[in-house]
């Protein structure tokens, strides 16, 4: 039977973690997520699962932990906002040139700086591109309800054991905040230790007598050994972009302008549409559910058939630099945002539309 | 040309009393002749085949001269980033209880950059060892001034001397955790002399098994020497640790747990 | 009465002529070589051989390992 809960999107990723089988959280508290640290610290999980929760001493720390955890071939994840996000990068970096699994779960809010505590979107570039040093990704799904908050804690560690990288959630603090309602999951036992040996046969566990020592690292000091690794590194990425896009695509199919929005923005657009269609505008929504890899090839396509496309974010535009890339200068591309903690209405996002293409 | 002289009524199996453990690995160590980086890493070595735990410990390496630390010791390691060991191994003790975790650090790395995961961890009575190597210098990245530097010691960044009102005192870092109520075992150590190696490798020895005690952190600082940084031959570097830095980096224990 | 004979066997090539060991040795046994191994260093032997009691100082304290030690008794 379908198990049904009113939740925060913070309590829904903190419960998700306990349900999933996340054998380690370590996070630092900052707002606008807070709450996910609390509702594990309230839930007791190493009584329910066993689970490890330890508050760090700084968002740096707590990364490190994360590295170290991931580096044991543990289900390990970490959580912050804007701010925090940006000492982790540190930690992310030799994360992902150690190609280590964990998932990381950034509750944006405005910025630059201490900014505001207020929801953003502004962290697109530093999340999608990379964020620390060195040419890395990482999978960045965004999740538009408080339902894929807890939903993407499985799709998001799924994905980070398959290729071996570390997965962000990249959320606002509009979603981390608002309750709703949220169909929560079986418990699932976490692995034994023998599974997790099994599972990641390159995790320091300990060498035994049946096979040589694991090594954990991002360091190689023979350049080409690193240029190796760079190119192992990015055929990996390339893969990630055949094979693992995800988008969702509202009233597309004769559409002659689209939205193209994630997380809250898409929410607002969707509301958006419905005014435009009540206007007699063909108006469709695309909403990127992984922003890397980016739905590119099906923006391409949908440029064919489109006169026009409206990035919404709320950011002075960042999104909109692959949205033009995808397009090749096919049709014309804007953008319509709001910054500074601010959520743009359903009525101005149509408003920008008609301003700019009509 | 000299060769070993090989007396074959001695040179036999039965006979050996000594011989480097095979958990350290055949690669040559990359430190500098006299560095006391390789006698530390020998130590800990011994110390883990003689408590038959090369299956379940965990060495975590930062950045530094032994950031190559995972090349010579024949276990599973993680390279950390600079001053971050100590928030790795946090995790890894934390998610396999049963194993040894130890972090192998410089003083730069641990005393400056890594001052706070230091620390926090020692606060915390995270079950580890830490395992401190003091040379009162940045080796690796060319002799600079540390926060362990001498008052008035040249480095590349102290190039008249520290001067204490400008760049500040060196920290004693270990008599510090030494007052937090998280570590349980706090000593100061040497190993350029046969008998401070052994004295060395006893504590190391008992770090490592009061893992076991779950009473928290035990922290054994190496005094050591950089004869490259300190611009001297190893033995010079050794005697100016004895004469220079002994004094101000006492050896012996700092905390010891009541019996 | 018995008395201790011991030896020890230098990797030379791993040696790195730090002369460590040297002052270590309680009866005054090793010296660094006129010669160079492969990587140029003045490496550690048994110039006195007939001194060496095996006590194995030398070996704890070459940062390198490269020192392997004998001991035997022998009667008088």
């Amino acid at each position: 039977m379908k198990e049904l809960r009113l939740m925060k999107g913070n309590e829904a990723i903190a419960e998700a973690a306990i349900r999933a089988g996340v054998d380690g959280y370590f996070g630092y508290p900052i707002t606008p997520q807070s709450e996910v640290l609390e509702y594990l610290m309230l839930q007791k999980p190493e009584e329910r699962t066993g689970m490890v929760v330890l508050q760090a001493e700084s968002e740096v720390a707590a990364i490190n932990m994360v590295y170290g955890g991931a580096g044991a071939g543990k289900m390990i994840m970490t959580s912050s906002s804007s701010p925090g996000i940006s000492l982790k990068q540190e930690g992310i970096t030799y994360i992902a040139g150690a190609e280590l699994p964990c998932l990381i779960l950034n509750v944006v809010r405005g910025g630059p700086g201490l900014g505001t505590i207020q929801p953003a979107q502004s962290d697109y570039f530093q999340s999608v591109k990379g964020g620390g040093h060195g040419d890395y990704r990482m999978i960045v799904l965004a999740p538009f309800s408080v339902q894929e908050m807890y939903d993407f804690v499985e799709t998001g560690f799924d994905l980070a054991f398959k290729y071996r990288t570390p997965v962000m959630v990249l959320s606002d603090g509009a979603i981390g905040q608002m309750m709703e309602k949220v169909e929560v999951g079986e418990q699932k036992q976490r692995l034994s230790n023998e599974q997790v040996k099994e599972r990641c046969p390159w995790a320091t566990t300990g060498k035994d007598a049946n096979r040589e020592r694991n090594i954990i690292t991002s360091l190689d000091l023979d350049p080409q050994q690193q240029e190796d690794f760079n190119h192992h590194l990015q055929a990996k990425y390339k893969e990630i972009e055949e094979k693992e896009v995800r988008f969702e695509e509202i009233q597309t199919e004769d559409a002659e302008y689209i939205f193209v929005a994630y997380g809250t923005s898409s929410r607002i657009c969707q509301k958006s549409v419905q005014l435009a269609r009540a206007k007699g505008l063909k108006v469709g929504l695309l909403r990127p559910i992984t922003l890397f890899p980016f739905p590119s090839k099906r923006l391409l396509e949908l440029s064919k058939q489109v006169k026009g496309i409206l990035s919404v974010e709320m950011s002075a535009g960042q999104m909109i630099e692959d949205i033009k890339l995808a397009v090749e200068c096919n049709i014309p591309v804007e953008h319509f945002g709001r910054m500074g903690g601010i959520i743009p209405s359903p009525e101005e996002v149509v408003e920008a539309l008609e301003q700019k293409f009509l | 040309m000299a060769e070993n002289v090989i007396n074959k009524d001695i040179v036999k199996e039965e006979n050996l009393v000594y011989k480097k453990t095979d958990l350290l690995t055949e690669k040559p160590l990359s430190y500098c002749p006299g560095c006391g980086h390789g006698t530390v890493h020998r130590l800990v070595m011994e110390v883990v085949e003689e408590l038959e735990a090369q299956d379940k410990t965990v060495g975590v390496a930062p950045v530094g001269c032994s950031v190559l630390a995972y090349e010579f010791m024949d276990i599973d390691m993680q390279q950390a980033a600079h001053g971050r060991a100590p928030a790795l191994a946090t995790a890894i003790k934390r998610l396999f209880p049963e194993n040894y975790v130890f972090t192998y650090q410089g003083d730069g790395d641990l005393a400056a950059i890594g001052t706070a995961e230091t620390i926090h961890a020692c606060n915390r009575g995270e079950n580890i060892t830490i395992i401190f190597v003091n040379n009162g210098i940045y080796g690796m990245t060319g002799g600079q001034m540390a926060p362990t530097t001498l008052p008035g010691m040249k480095s590349s960044t102290s190039p008249y001397g520290r001067e204490v009102h400008s760049m500040g005192a060196p920290m004693k870092i270990t008599e510090l955790v030494a007052e937090l109520p998280g570590t349980y075992y706090v000593t100061r150590q040497a190993v350029h002399t046969p008998a401070a190696a052994r004295k060395a490798k006893k504590a190391l020895k008992k770090a490592f098994e009061n893992q076991k005690l779950q009473k928290g952190l035990s922290f054994v600082e190496i005094v050591s020497n950089c004869n490259s940084g300190w611009k001297m031959t190893p033995v010079q570097a050794n005697q100016w640790m004895v004469d220079n830095m002994f004094p101000f980096y006492p050896l012996g224990d700092i905390k010891v747990p009541e019996e | 009465m018995a008395k201790v004979k011991g030896s020890i066997i230098v990797d030379i090539e791993k040696c790195k002529g730090c002369e460590v060991c040297v002052p270590s040795c309680p009866t005054d046994v090793i010296r660094l070589a006129e010669d160079v191994n492969g990587k140029g260093y003045h490496y550690a032997y048994m110039e006195n051989p007939d001194n060496c009691t095996g006590c194995a100082n030398c070996a704890i304290v070459c940062p390198d390992g490269v020192i392997t030690v004998y001991r035997k008794k022998v009667n008088k």
